[in-house]
């Protein structure tokens, strides 16, 4: 469970997010003090594994301004969103919400209609404006049969971002129903075209591509590169205000870290004109760096502090060796090598000790290690012209196919909670994002514009 | 598919059609393209140079550079017929490289091996960049779209390092020599069928200082 200086941090973030102050004034009433038996109490659903149903009605407005109006929509139908992709919650679909009156007040709901609909719980939420032109977001999610309200919360802040006070509800509601880490207001680094320019240089005919963040859900992208150069394989930093990625800003692929709040730039692994490093992987512990280097003369993995000191190399072979992701504890690296002749999975100790292939098939790249608890490795593999996403279960061996054939998917990258995958494909014609379960379900496009890929979600 | 459009219907419709694309293919196809109508790399802007670090701030704008100029390049020649060599000490960089003396070498999938045809071709132009050795030549590592993203960077790379060294064993200063990999991001031809992929895994000749 989380403590309340906690919670204080993700707000603090929340507001950098936001572009505007906001400030928890209400804690949860299930404070992580409070006895176990109060909480559960608090619990909506039937019976432990049963699926709690949720309805998400609009946000009541103050005052019937217009603005607010909007507002209360939109934040309804992220947060229903958000709620629904965790899949914790059947949620109601807002379509079928006419025949229930609308609530009188924040506390005042018509329960026994919302009961009839078959809603264990509804998310009642009301927004107000404030004296300084900023907004008030109070929320309450109620039982409908014990009429409690199990969740309370309040924040203060701008109307400009409207999703993030979805998003942070999300995660709360989650975490106070389900003991469940959501991912709602984590953010997803990418590559696109969609700003493409000629690249500077002595070639014609080439286009930049630049790196970008957007929320989980695709909404909210933000240009991070202005090089007029190729920038790809971005990745977050772990505490989320840094994108490592791999660019050729100053002629040959370097590693570049982009301190995204401070407008910092470095390129701490001293690429030169003959040293190249490329595919930056941060440990968890967000100390360390495994790149891609030619430094010895061949493409080789190594592990360096993220000051690119303490370097050392972790592989020795006349084959590629590339593509470095870190298990959940950092004690050890998978990474793609073509030294059997084709392209294959291999996990080696940050010792260098413990050498195993893992995967047998055609061709694989772009090793992408579960977060805990789930120990398994996410990677592109080659399914026929193009890629699937598969999944090989480390303690079994085990192969499970996330996708099957439709256009060809590619780089997958998990979300911190490991619930989830984002993933490239080229199925609709233009290259996209995708989210889908780890289990195959759920699928989703968060991107349209341009063509998007190799995507990176922050920890 | 005419001469006025874009690189990419020109080389389309080169009808090399389905077949297997050896380095010989596609070494004609590059010269069969160059003669046509492929608008190839014309030279406007120095190297790229880094701007300074505060420059990466999230959606900070920088004014724009000229857009380069479309210009057709004549084919490659293989071997090389050599202009005068007062001509290429009289002429930019971007003179030199838009009619370049450097033929592109072509690689099998997956693979950074040097055939013959590929040590033919290095062959003149090394006789080339020893009649030059103030020329420094930055050697580009090409892949076709098949593989991933991020294998290709590495595959690239060894293309451009095997040039690299098979130059240097046939007498060529190190210092005289770059490598840069760009995978499979900049396509010299845009097709998705054998041709293309023929055509698009190269090590391509720039030169970069003069």
């Amino acid at each position: 469970m989380k403590n309340s200086s906690r919670s204080l941090v993700s707000v603090a973030a929340l507001a950098l997010a936001a572009g505007g102050a906001v400030v928890l004034t209400e804690q949860p009433p299930d404070d992580a003090r409070s006895p176990q038996r109060s909480q559960v109490d608090l619990i909506i659903g039937d019976r432990i594994g049963s699926q709690p149903r949720f309805a998400v009605p609009d946000c009541l407005a103050s005052d019937g301004e217009p603005e607010l109006i909007t507002a209360g929509r939109i934040l309804a139908q992220v947060l229903w969103d958000d709620l629904d992709f965790e899949r914790e919650f059947r949620m109601l679909p807002r379509d079928t919400y006419s025949t229930v009156p609308p609530a009188r007040s924040l506390t005042d709901l018509p329960f026994q209609a919302w009961q009839e609909l078959g809603a264990d719980g509804v998310v009642s939420c009301a927004l107000t404006s404030l004296a300084d032109g900023r907004i008030s977001v109070r929320a309450r999610l109620f039982n409908t049969r014990s009429l409690e309200s199990a969740f309370g919360v309040e924040y203060s802040g701008t109307l400009r971002n409207v999703r993030v006070y979805a998003h942070e509800l999300s995660d709360e509601i989650h975490r106070q129903q389900r003991g469940l880490e959501g991912v709602a207001r984590s953010r997803i680094t990418f590559v696109s075209d969609r700003d493409s320019e000629s690249v500077l240089g002595l070639v014609e005919n080439r286009q930049t591509k630049e790196v970008y963040i957007a929320d989980y859900d695709g909404a909210n992208a933000q240009r991070v590169t202005v090089s007029r150069s190729l920038n790809v394989t971005p990745t977050w930093s772990v505490n989320g205000r840094a994108v490592a990625y791999t660019s050729w800003r100053n002629g040959p692929p370097d590693v570049f870290i982009s301190h995204i709040y401070e407008g910092r730039l470095e390129s701490p692994l001293g690429g030169t004109v003959d040293i190249h490093n490329w595919l930056p992987s941060y440990s968890p512990d967000g100390r360390w760096l495994a790149f891609t280097s030619n430094r010895d003369g061949n493409p080789e993995v190594y592990v360096s502090r993220t000051d690119g000191t303490d370097l050392r190399r972790l592989t020795n072979h006349p084959g590629i060796d590339t593509s470095p992701t870190w298990s959940p504890l950092g004690l050890q690296i998978a990474f793609t090598s073509n030294r059997t002749g084709s392209p294959q999975i291999y996990v080696v100790g940050v010792d260098g000790t413990g050498l195993r292939r893992i995967t047998f098939e055609s061709y694989c790249d772009r090793p992408t290690w579960s977060p805990a608890p789930y120990n398994e490795i996410a990677y592109a593999s080659r399914t026929g012209p193009g890629y699937d996403i598969k999944v090989v279960d480390l303690a079994t061996n085990e192969v499970r196919q996330l996708t099957f054939g439709l256009g060809s998917n590619e780089s997958p990258s998990y979300a911190a909670n490991g619930r989830h995958l984002v993933f490239s494909s080229d199925r609709t014609g233009d290259r996209q994002l995708f989210l889908i379960g780890r289990d195959g379900r759920g699928l989703r496009r968060i991107t349209n514009d341009g063509n998007n890929e190799m995507p990176g979600w922050s920890r | 598919m005419n001469c006025s459009g874009s690189g990419r219907d020109a080389t389309r419709s080169v009808g090399f059609g389905t077949k297997r694309g050896r380095a010989a293919a596609a070494v004609a196809l590059a010269m069969l393209v160059g003669a046509s109508c492929v608008r190839n790399p014309p030279p406007v802007e120095p190297e790229p140079t880094a701007p300074p670090p505060g420059a990466e701030e999230v959606a900070r704008g920088r004014p724009d550079r000229p857009a380069p100029r479309p210009n057709p390049r004549p084919a490659a020649p293989l071997p090389p017929v050599l202009p005068e060599e007062d001509e290429f000490t009289t002429r930019s960089l971007e003179e030199i490289n838009r009619d370049s003396p450097l033929s592109p070498v072509f690689f099998a999938y997956d693979s950074s091996e040097l055939d013959g045809e590929a040590q033919v071709v290095l062959e003149a132009n090394a006789d080339v960049l020893m009649q030059f050795p103030t020329w420094v030549v930055t050697i580009e590592g090409h892949c076709d779209e098949r593989g991933t993203p991020e294998y290709n960077l590495g595959l690239g790379e060894r293309r451009a390092l095997a040039v690299r060294d098979h130059l240097v064993r046939l007498g060529l200063p190190v210092s005289q020599l770059r490598t840069v990999s760009y995978g499979k991001e900049f396509p010299f031809a845009p097709g998705n069928d054998e041709a293309s992929w023929a055509a698009n895994r190269r090590a391509h000749f720039v030169i970069t200082a003069q």
